[in-house]
């Protein structure tokens, strides 16, 4: 027992931040379910059948190191007050009648001390608002089955019941109640208090209607855990269920959903925005229904909650504050109104309205919501979470994550739906049925006069006047202004320039060597010392171009209010289309006069006499001129650097209006003002997204147009004038912060500005914490001194003692200059590096190395900031592990063919074969001719081949051809964006690999678009081994904060392989700004990873790879102390192969035939597979010696050994000084059982699958014989990737031609699980009756699908759902017929399937490039967007295809000629005879009035190209010489 | 930006010499201009590179690689192409101080490690230098800037050669009063009297740029000689600071038999004298003429070149270049690769006249003098060659051996001693006290300058030792900033 002294216990949860860890980042995703009797019947069997979905979810879950310990699960029901009643009454107390007490669902301290101190704290809130505790339960619970993490942390469980006191009018009011004392509760007793065992205290749920049962459990475990489940008296109507996947496995039984309102599977990406404007605005919230009581609530949202449990914070408010819960739900996941083609007026202004009140929680979601009597559904925007529903003929409703997870007879069956995105479904119990989105959304979009409100208060910028008077241009001189705003040369040429010609983002290529901005000798802009976040796995990054519905660049100035009681001038607010403004929009900004909108302009600079102190009296001064602003009325605060002189230099733009912007949130005033810029600084993509992502509403960056105008008087602009340059510019600009927000999954402006996405790297915690608050910057660095130094070191170039030097410096941080940026990669080192492997000279390779590994003159990197403790005693050379056997685990990096040549591409190949290492195959497939041996014993076979979004050339014979799998979630160079290959670089080779076209343009989609989320990962690993179980399966991150954590849930998603790359890598084509500013460097990618698997005990069960500019043996030494057992090399072996970084990848004018298909230029490569070897070879050498210096024999045994690091003690740099390398080198307390590199192979459980435990026995003749097999079976959803195993083994066997069709013929009975037929090959023929989830077909190599309805089922078939999202995703071969309609993105670049389906959701046919595909059914929404190939014939009875159809690509035309009308019918007769399709049939039967309603949806360049292929056949050519000869007259006709 | 295609789309070409027997008839620039459209198009060469070796300017294998005095070429030739001549000399100047003798003179490493280079014919760098410079000049772009203010401080500069110049130039541009002391009676020193003027236009193109430095307030003092005409200690009494930059003008000499003769000269001795004479039209006379003569050059350099071409024009009778090295290859070998100095053949103007003139090139290689043979006036009258081979020495260093049976004697009424350089003058430097490093040099940190005696800055050939002019303009810009930051605690200049 514990004294009284002790401090009192605390739950063990997520270990504290440590290291490089912090629990901030960890993530979590997930199943969700519910079931729900319509009519409010309740029943126990609604709780069962709500425990039986969540089981039939356990794979969406997942467990950690320990089997028996999941990641949380849980289940919300009504209140059951009989059951209640019975319990109750044995411990002595009688409820009231349901609705006058309230039910607490509470976790106590295990300690009954404790637990006893909390109840009496707890009951004393209850008291104090003026209800009756009537009594406590404790809950009874089993824990026999749980494992022992989940033990150690498990808290007591108990309920409470709170007596409603009859003054509470209505029932609102009482849970209103209920809601204040939770708040308190959670206030004064988990956070604020000293109570002993404090922290334990969570409330699950404490109130009238519903009930949460949760815990971190394994879905089988809740109701063995929670007996009372069992109870048969437990009944209720509705009951919602969550299963969940979290990146950790630390013990957290309050993380488990459901939320009080909530469950939630996807991820909130702008969070820390949404978080900080609800800070921002509840300082001033007013509340009738609340009166005095809003005070108690604040702080609204708990930061230690998940996003899903913040979410669910600010909505809980919305809804005690008086509005319904569907509303609330409208308010914060709004469908994407702003680019809607036929959203009606009413409902438009809806959306407007609300916008002026909070913005969007943006981010992949599917949300399940309930009150108890009113339970529904959500998806954002983009759709990017599955969800389906059965409606039976007796009431109930079932939806879930995934159709099939509760068996129900066929005939029971009324209807089938999936939620769309934006759509909401409602089923309200107490009417008795479900409202469907329109007629819900009516109700709310007509409660109030939203238009009339909006046309009189709400503002359009374009309707203000005209200003009085015009911007002054500045009185000096451009070329000063430049100057003092660091302008270098190249920013002209290569970034203000391009942007204000082209309207694009400039792009560069092979990745970044220069520099850490705190490594830096030059002054650096302070946006350098930010990064970029993306998204990885957890959430998708989205397609901006392709899925532009669902974004919106407009953005608001003015004061926020009315969140909780909106008044029609809550709208009054100023819209912008986008945030950049010419000088004319700021002015009438400036100049406003209408009422209710004053403007003040501050000046942003500090006296540069004064010295580098003087900048934070500056930003004082700054602040308090704000304060009096808006005191005195200002509701748009203009930041204004104009003022620049010889004494006044311009303070940091970010810092200013970062700082601004926090100091507003402290002050509770932010939401009374919007923040405008006008700065000289701004003039890229990255300096707008971090303006705008820490606050800012809109920018002036009149520099950047004035540098325009100089741009077009030199003569460097030419062809324009100052109206369209400055319009591109601006579009540029927008169109990359577009970019840069869709990288991180967020689709608007608004929700995007103050969301900061972004990691500092280099900056000290005190500006830190004070001027960009709750960014992440882990490893310290400068302070305002040597910022305002940067910003006088500028000021200097502009005003000097002597005009001696007044050009523009050349700048160099893009190419390599004398005067400019230090790059690892210059003309010694690369002369030196191929001079060494040419000749093969250990003495040059080291004059190379020294060069590269000595940074005592230019610091670079930051491992070059680590210097190795080498042992006193070094081991002998001869003890340490070869070079022979150091160099297999070396890997080249992942380089498509097709970014660069064939020759390069398979010189790698070889070398990398002779030295037992692996080559990557990139992102664009392989030639099997490569498969075969050379003639010298040399194979050209890449070991690794990659799975990227794009899923060029991935077939089941390429997969069964890998030792390695890997799964590209991000590059180096362009984290979370996708790529595009154009026309012109679409060699008749490389389509070839591809499955694509010769000169049609190929789109890599950003996202992989069957992973969505954490979960999905699991399963496309999952896939991948299935398709070939002696590979490896490997996943690619890029470094950044919160790598470590992403890479626990890969391990716990069972990769073998983790490789974490650096920002700084990357060879291929990509924008500038993605180049210098997206990701992080890997050391601390690296470190992070190691520390958090060994925190989790995962780090025994996956490797771990490195990758990024790695030049040397050092380097690697320092990437295993770091933790990296394996590393990939990419530019350093180019550059052996002739690379001199020309950085010219993406014009494909690589003069040394590298990095180009240009068969000119490919001639004069003049790489040789053993420069490559002699390179590796070199480095194995060297990372020999280092480690025989450290007294290592073999390279698993320094894996992780940061204790032989140390900072490396001479530096003495101005900026590097104030770094702290503790965080790297730290190392997590972990036993002597915990793993530090990996020693156990992954259970990737393929021997519970269908495949194994039936269907290879089943098809074993027709795998080693070729003949015919035939068997039916039953299927449920968690049987997965049906087929693929067997598919696989017949690729391996047969080939890729496979075996005749229909030689493996399997029918299946019931609701398939996901990735059905995944990879399957020519030959086999899967049938399913029944339903089938997500990923049907994914990577189709040949195989055919057949679905439809069970006999029995009465409801008709082209009207209800049948398969999941995203079916025939890369799909390459084959047929597939679908009778019934898709959920989303069907046949998602598919290049090559057949297919015949009777309707399909939103996105379909994305990104196609070949194959045909009938939809005998209606389309949905941004139907054939980036569909560059291929054909889809819509049967368009509505003739409405045209408003929904995404026409960048495409052209809609008829079906007119003859071979094509015929092929269609054909189509659609073998869909009849499969699938006894009633609409085929209907159509059929009266076929020539139909073939007039068929679209054909046509990519134009893929017409143009089969023109030019018909042409060259028609003129005599054949073959691969006709296929050329088209490329050629295509190419040449400038397409 | 640019035109990415460009090196694709079109040849090398340099615009067209004067035919060599036009040419040899006076003393004027022996190069065409290129049209302008022709120009753009070798500017579109350019490949914009990632890494422009061209302007690296790095010692590799011991030899230049790239410009060293870091020129933007890739900025310029994109502006060139897109005919933004203004723009172009901007940045030009920006990096050098004088483009109109590096375009004229410059052995242009920057084309030696052109990465066209690397499998192509390198980007014509060095006129495309030429002709921005020149238009410059031609459209008046060229103009006199004086500081808005000056410090006070007073700055000696002691030689007008390259070094001397640009240090000049730079000090001038901060603010200081400078002083240049040249010993010969016009300013410019190696690029006055040691480049003859068919090379470099002495009128039209070097005191062109030294009336605009005397517009700028750079004073020249000529025909004084610190340490015999102005004392030493004078010169640290009165200046604030001494930037020494008076070269490596000590000729290599060939202690033969006979090498008391006359007739034999060194080569900068008839260089020099030479275009002195043709300055003043040849009122004074003094030079050493060549007409009527058999003239044999010893050193297959650019010196060597240089007295060749004057011969020629002064109408020598015969004319042999002795060079002790063996005749390049036409094409890199494996062992000088790119971006290496290219050690390969090349035909320059002087080899080009003379083939013209006599029927072949005039250089002989792997050949030495053994012996000059005197008349008995005591007047050469041939000299005795011999073949020789190089092999290593016991030490293993590469050492000539005479070739037994190959001796040969020339006619030779004069002989020209071209080959090389062995460091600055001794007597100024003892007399100030600086200390010298293993070969002679002034004792200086590179990209530093400064001397053991405070206040003095050593640049240019007195300090690196016999160099191209191009690293003299980047030594002498070095030293002004260092004297600037010296003088001032703090520099503008780059």
């Amino acid at each position: 027992m514990q004294t009284a002294k002790q401090i009192g216990s605390k739950p063990p949860g997520a270990p504290a931040k440590q290291g490089l860890y912090d629990p901030q980042f960890e993530h979590d995703s997930c199943g969700i379910g519910f079931v729900v009797n319509m009519k409010g019947k309740k029943s126990h069997q609604i709780v069962t059948d709500g425990l039986q979905i969540l089981v039939n979810l356990d794979h969406r879950g997942a467990v950690g190191h320990e089997p028996n310990t999941g990641d949380g699960a849980g289940i919300l029901i009504q209140t059951p007050h009989e059951f209640l009643l019975k319990v109750t009454a044995k411990l002595g107390f009688k409820l009231p009648a349901l609705g006058q007490y309230g039910v607490g669902m509470l976790f106590l301290p295990p300690n009954l001390l404790e637990r006893n101190g909390v109840k009496t704290a707890f009951a004393k809130i209850v008291s104090a608002e003026g209800q009756t505790l009537l009594g406590w339960r404790d809950i009874p619970t089993d824990n026999s089955s749980l494992g022992k993490t989940a033990v150690e942390a498990e808290p007591h469980m108990a309920q409470v019941f709170i007596g409603r006191n009859p003054e509470l009018k209505d029932e609102a009011a009482f849970e209103r109640k209920l809601y204040v004392i939770r708040k308190q509760a959670e206030q004064k007793i988990r956070y604020g208090s000293k109570l002993d065992g404090g922290k334990w205290f969570y409330v699950s749920s404490l109130a009238a209607r519903t009930m949460i049962y949760k815990g971190m459990l394994m879905p089988e475990q809740v109701a063995k855990y929670y007996p009372d489940l069992r109870d048969e008296s437990m009944v209720t109507a509705l009951a919602l269920v969550h299963s969940r996947f979290s990146t950790n496995t630390f013990p957290s039984w309050d993380r488990a959903h459901p939320n009080r309102y909530i469950a939630h599977n996807g991820e909130i990406n702008t969070l820390r925005g949404n978080v900080n404007w609800i800070k921002a605005a509840q300082a001033n919230f007013k509340s009738p229904l609340f009166g005095k009581d809003i005070r108690k609530v604040i702080p609204v949202i708990n930061e230690d909650g998940s996003d899903s449990a913040q979410f669910d914070n600010c909505l809980e408010l919305l809804v005690m504050a008086g509005r319904e819960l569907p509303h609330a739900m409208m308010m914060m996941i709004p469908e994407p109104w702003e680019n809607h083609e036929s959203m009606d007026a009413e409902r438009l202004a809806f959306y407007k309205y609300h916008s002026c009140l909070i913005e969007p929680w943006d981010g992949p979601a599917s949300m399940a919501f309930t009150d108890g009597i009113r339970i529904g559904a959500c998806l954002d925007r983009n759709g990017l979470r599955p969800s389906r529903y059965y409606v039976t003929k007796d009431d109930v409703v079932i939806m879930a994550s995934e159709a099939g997870v509760l068996p129900i007879a066929p005939e029971r069956i009324a209807s089938k739906g999936r939620l769309q995105p934006g759509r909401m479904f409602l089923i309200d119990t107490e009417q008795g049925r479900i409202i469907a989105d329109e007629e819900l959304k009516k109700k709310y979009t007509s409660a109030q006069p939203y238009r009339e409100w909006l046309d009189k208060y709400h503002v359009l910028l374009e309707n203000l006047p005209e200003p009085a008077e015009h911007t002054k241009t500045s009185q000096r001189k451009v070329l000063q202004m430049q100057q003092a705003f660091g302008y270098t040369f190249e920013d002209l040429r290569l970034i203000v320039g391009p942007m204000a010609r082209d309207g694009i983002q400039p792009l560069g290529s092979m990745g970044t060597d220069t520099p850490l901005a705190v490594l830096s000798n030059k002054p650096q802009l302070l946006y350098n010392y930010f990064k970029q976040l993306f998204a990885q796995v957890t959430n998708p990054p989205i397609d901006p171009i392709r899925e532009e519905i669902v974004t919106a660049t407009n953005t608001m100035v003015g004061s926020r209010g009315g969140l909780l009681s909106p008044k029609p001038e809550s709208c009054a607010l100023i819209r912008l289309e986008q945030p950049i403004l010419t000088n004319e929009e700021l002015e009438k900004l400036r100049q406003v006069s209408r009422p209710g909108f004053r403007a003040a302009t501050l000046p942003i600079l500090f006296k540069v006499a004064e010295g580098e102190s003087n900048l934070e009296q500056a930003l004082e001064e700054l602040f308090t001129a704000a304060d009096e602003a808006i005191k005195a009325g200002a509701n748009i605060i203009i930041l204004s650097d104009r003022g620049v002189s010889p004494e006044l230099a311009p303070i940091p733009a970010l810092l200013a209006m970062a700082g601004l912007h926090h100091h507003l949130i402290r002050t509770g005033t932010r939401g009374r003002t919007g923040l405008v810029l006008e700065s000289g600084e701004p003039r890229e993509v990255h300096h707008f997204a971090l303006l705008i992502g820490y606050g800012c509403s809109a920018i002036n960056p009149y520099l950047a147009y004035e540098t325009i105008d100089d741009l077009i008087a030199e003569g460097l602009l030419t062809n324009t004038d100052h109206k369209t340059a400055v319009k591109k510019f601006v579009k540029a600009a927008i169109k990359g912060v577009v970019k840069t927000m869709a990288k991180m999954g967020i689709s608007t402006v608004q929700s995007y500005r103050g969301a900061q996405i972004f990691e500092a790297v280099g900056l000290n915690s005190e500006v830190v914490e004070k001027y960009f608050t709750w960014t992440p910057s882990r490893i310290e660095g400068i302070g305002l001194g040597v910022i305002a130094g940067e910003a006088i070191a500028r000021h200097q170039r502009a005003f000097p003692r002597e005009a001696v030097n007044t050009e523009l410096e050349a700048g160099g941080q893009y190419q390599w200059r004398d005067s400019g940026e230090y790059h690892l990669f210059n003309p010694q080192t690369i002369h030196k590096l191929q001079t060494a492997c040419r000749l093969g000279s250990e003495k040059i390779y080291r004059e190379y190395a020294d060069l590269v590994n000595n940074q005592a003159k230019h610091l670079c990197t930051l491992r070059g900031l680590l210097d190795f403790k080498f042992a006193e005693t070094a081991i002998p050379l001869e003890e340490v592990e070869s070079v022979e056997s150091i160099v297999k685990r070396f890997k080249t990096g992942a380089m498509s063919y097709g970014s660069i040549s064939k020759e390069a591409h398979e010189t790698l190949a070889v070398a990398m074969n002779r030295l037992g290492g692996k080559s990557n195959t990139g992102e664009g497939g392989e030639d099997p001719a490569r498969y075969t041996l050379e003639p010298n014993g040399d194979s050209k076979n890449s070991a690794i081949k990659q799975v990227a979004s794009g899923r060029f050339g991935v077939t089941s014979n390429y997969l069964v051809n890998a030792r390695e799998l890997q799964i590209k979630l991000a590059q180096g160079a362009k984290p979370g964006e996708g790529g595009e290959l154009p026309g012109k670089k679409v060699f008749p080779d490389i389509a070839k690999t591809r499955g694509t076209t010769a000169g049609v343009g190929l789109i890599s989609p950003p996202p992989h678009h069957d992973i969505y989320s954490i979960e999905d990962l699991a399963e496309l690993i999952h896939d991948l081994k299935n398709s070939n179980r002696d590979a490896r399966i490997s996943v690619k991150l890029v470094a950044e904060v919160g790598v470590g954590t992403v890479a626990a849930g890969v391990a716990k998603a069972h990769a073998d392989v983790v490789l974490i790359s650096g920002h700084d890598g990357g060879t291929g084509a990509s924008p500038l700004s993605s180049i210098k500013h997206a990701g992080g460097p890997w050391e601390l990618g690296l470190a992070e990873t190691h520390q958090t698997l060994v925190l989790n005990n995962l780090r025994s069960r996956i490797y771990v790879e490195a990758d990024g500019q790695l030049k040397t043996g050092r380097d690697v030494a320092v990437a295993a102390l770091l933790g990296a057992e394996e590393f990939g090399f990419a530019t350093a072996p180019l550059v052996v192969m002739g690379c001199i970084m020309m950085r010219v990848c993406h014009l494909n004018t690589c003069p040394v035939g590298v990095a180009t298909q240009d068969p000119k230029l490919r001639k004069r490569f003049t790489g040789d597979a053993d420069h490559v070897v002699n390179f590796m070879k070199f480095i194995g050498m060297e990372l020999r010696e280092i480690m025989a210096k450290l007294g290592f024999r073999k390279l698993e045994d320094m894996v992780g050994r940061t204790d032989m690091l140390a900072p490396w003690k001479a530096i003495e740099h101005w900026k590097a000084n104030g770094l702290d390398l503790t965080p790297i080198l730290y190392q997590p307390e972990a036993g002597p059982e915990v793993g530090r590199f990996r020693q156990f192979a992954q259970d990737h459980g393929l021997e519970k699958s269908l495949d194994i435990t039936k269907l290879l026995d089943i098809c074993k003749p027709a795998i080693e014989r070729g003949e015919k097999v035939k068997a039916e079976l039953p299927i449920i959803n968690v049987n997965r990737v049906v087929g693929t195993i067997v598919g696989s083994e017949i690729t391996k066997k047969h080939g890729p031609a496979g075996l005749p069709e229909d030689t493996v013929h399997l029918k299946f009975t019931g609701s398939a699980g996901q990735s059905l037929g995944a990879f399957i090959p020519r030959g086999m023929t899967l049938e399913l009756e029944g339903d089938a989830n997500d990923y049907l077909g994914k990577g189709l190599s040949g195989g055919k699908i057949i679905v439809y309805p069970p006999k029995g089922s009465t409801f008709p078939a082209e009207e209800n759902i049948i398969i999941g999202n995203v079916a025939l995703y890369g799909a390459t071969a084959g047929e597939i017929f679908v009778r019934g309609v898709a959920g989303e993105r069907f046949g998602v670049r598919n290049s090559g399937v057949n297919a015949v389906v009777e309707g399909v959701g939103d996105h379909g046919c994305e990104y196609m490039t070949g194959g045909r595909v009938v939809v005998i059914g209606k389309a949905g929404r941004n139907f054939a967007a980036g569909m560059s190939g291929g054909v889809a014939y819509v049967l368009d009875e509505a003739g409405d295809l045209a408003s929904r159809c995404n026409m960048e690509l495409v052209a809609l035309e008829k079906l007119e000629d003859t071979d094509e009308i015929e092929e269609v019918w054909k189509l659609i007769q073998r869909h009849q005879t499969f699938t006894q399709s009633e609409r085929a049939g209907k159509i059929l039967g009266d076929w020539k009035n139909f073939i007039p309603k068929f679209v054909k949806v046509m990519p134009q360049d893929y017409k143009r190209v089969l023109q030019s292929l018909k042409k060259v056949q028609s003129q005599g050519l054949t073959g691969d010489e006709a296929i050329m000869a088209a490329f050629e007259e295509n190419v040449k006709g400038g397409h | 930006m640019g035109k990415p295609t460009g090196f694709l789309e079109f040849k090398r070409e340099l615009p067209s010499d004067r035919a060599p027997l036009e040419r040899v008839a006076d003393w004027k620039e022996f190069h065409h201009h290129l049209p302008e459209a022709d120009l753009k198009k070798q500017g579109a060469r350019c490949m914009d590179c990632g890494i422009p070796f061209c302007h690296t300017g790095q010692l590799v294998s011991g030899m230049a690689s790239g410009c060293p005095i870091h020129n933007l070429i890739p900025e310029w030739n994109d502006l060139i192409y897109r005919g933004l001549w203004r723009e172009a000399l901007d940045r030009l100047h920006k990096t050098n101080n004088f483009p109109e003798f590096t375009g004229r003179v410059c052995p242009a490493p920057c084309e030696g490690s052109c990465v066209l280079g690397i499998n192509d014919p390198p980007v014509t760098i060095k006129n495309i230098e030429c002709e921005i410079i020149d238009h410059g000049w031609a459209n008046g772009w060229v103009t006199a800037e004086t500081p808005k203010q000056r410090t006070g401080k007073k700055v000696a500069v002691v030689g007008s050669g390259p070094a001397g110049l640009s240090a000049a130039a730079q000090l001038n541009k901060a603010g200081h009063e400078v002083t240049v002391f040249e010993r010969a009676d016009r300013p410019g020193g190696l690029l006055m009297y040691g480049i003859p003027n068919m090379k470099l236009d002495k009128n039209e193109v070097v005191l062109r740029r030294l009336n605009l430095l005397e517009k700028e307030g750079i004073k020249f003092v000529c025909n004084t000689e610190i340490g015999k005409n102005y004392p030493a200690e004078k010169l640290l009494k009165e200046f604030d600071a001494v930037v020494l930059a008076t070269g490596a003008t000590k000729p290599r000499d060939l202690p033969i038999e006979g090498r008391q003769l006359k007739g034999i000269h060194f080569a900068m001795d008839f260089l020099t004298a030479n275009t002195r004479a043709v300055l003043d039209q040849h009122k004074n006379g003094g030079f050493i003429d060549a007409n009527g003569k058999d003239v044999v050059v010893i050193g297959g350099g650019d010196t060597g070149t240089d007295c060749v071409g004057t011969s020629i024009r002064h109408g020598c009778k015969s004319l042999v270049q002795v060079e002790i090295l063996p005749k390049p290859p036409l094409e890199r070998t494996k062992d000088n690769p790119w971006p290496e100095w290219p050690k390969t053949y090349k035909l320059d103007y002087g080899q080009e006249e003379a083939a013209a003139k006599f029927g072949t090139d005039p250089r002989v290689y792997l050949t030495t003098a053994t012996k000059f043979e005197g008349d008995a006036n005591g007047q050469v009258k041939a000299v005795h060659l011999v073949q020789i081979e190089w092999t290593k020495n016991d030490k293993g260093q590469f050492a000539p051996k005479n070739v037994p049976g190959t001796e040969k004697v020339l006619p030779a009424q004069l002989v020209l001693l071209a080959m090389g350089f062995l460091g600055p003058e001794q007597p100024l430097l003892e007399s100030l006290g600086i200390e010298r490093d293993a070969r002679s040099n002034a004792r200086a940190e590179f990209e530093k300058y400064t001397t053991n005696i405070p206040k003095v800055f050593a640049a240019g050939d007195c300090r690196r030792g016999q160099s191209l002019v191009v690293w003299a303009f980047n030594e002498g810009r070095g030293a002004a900033r260092e004297c600037d930051r010296y003088l001032m605690g703090a520099t503008d200049l780059p």
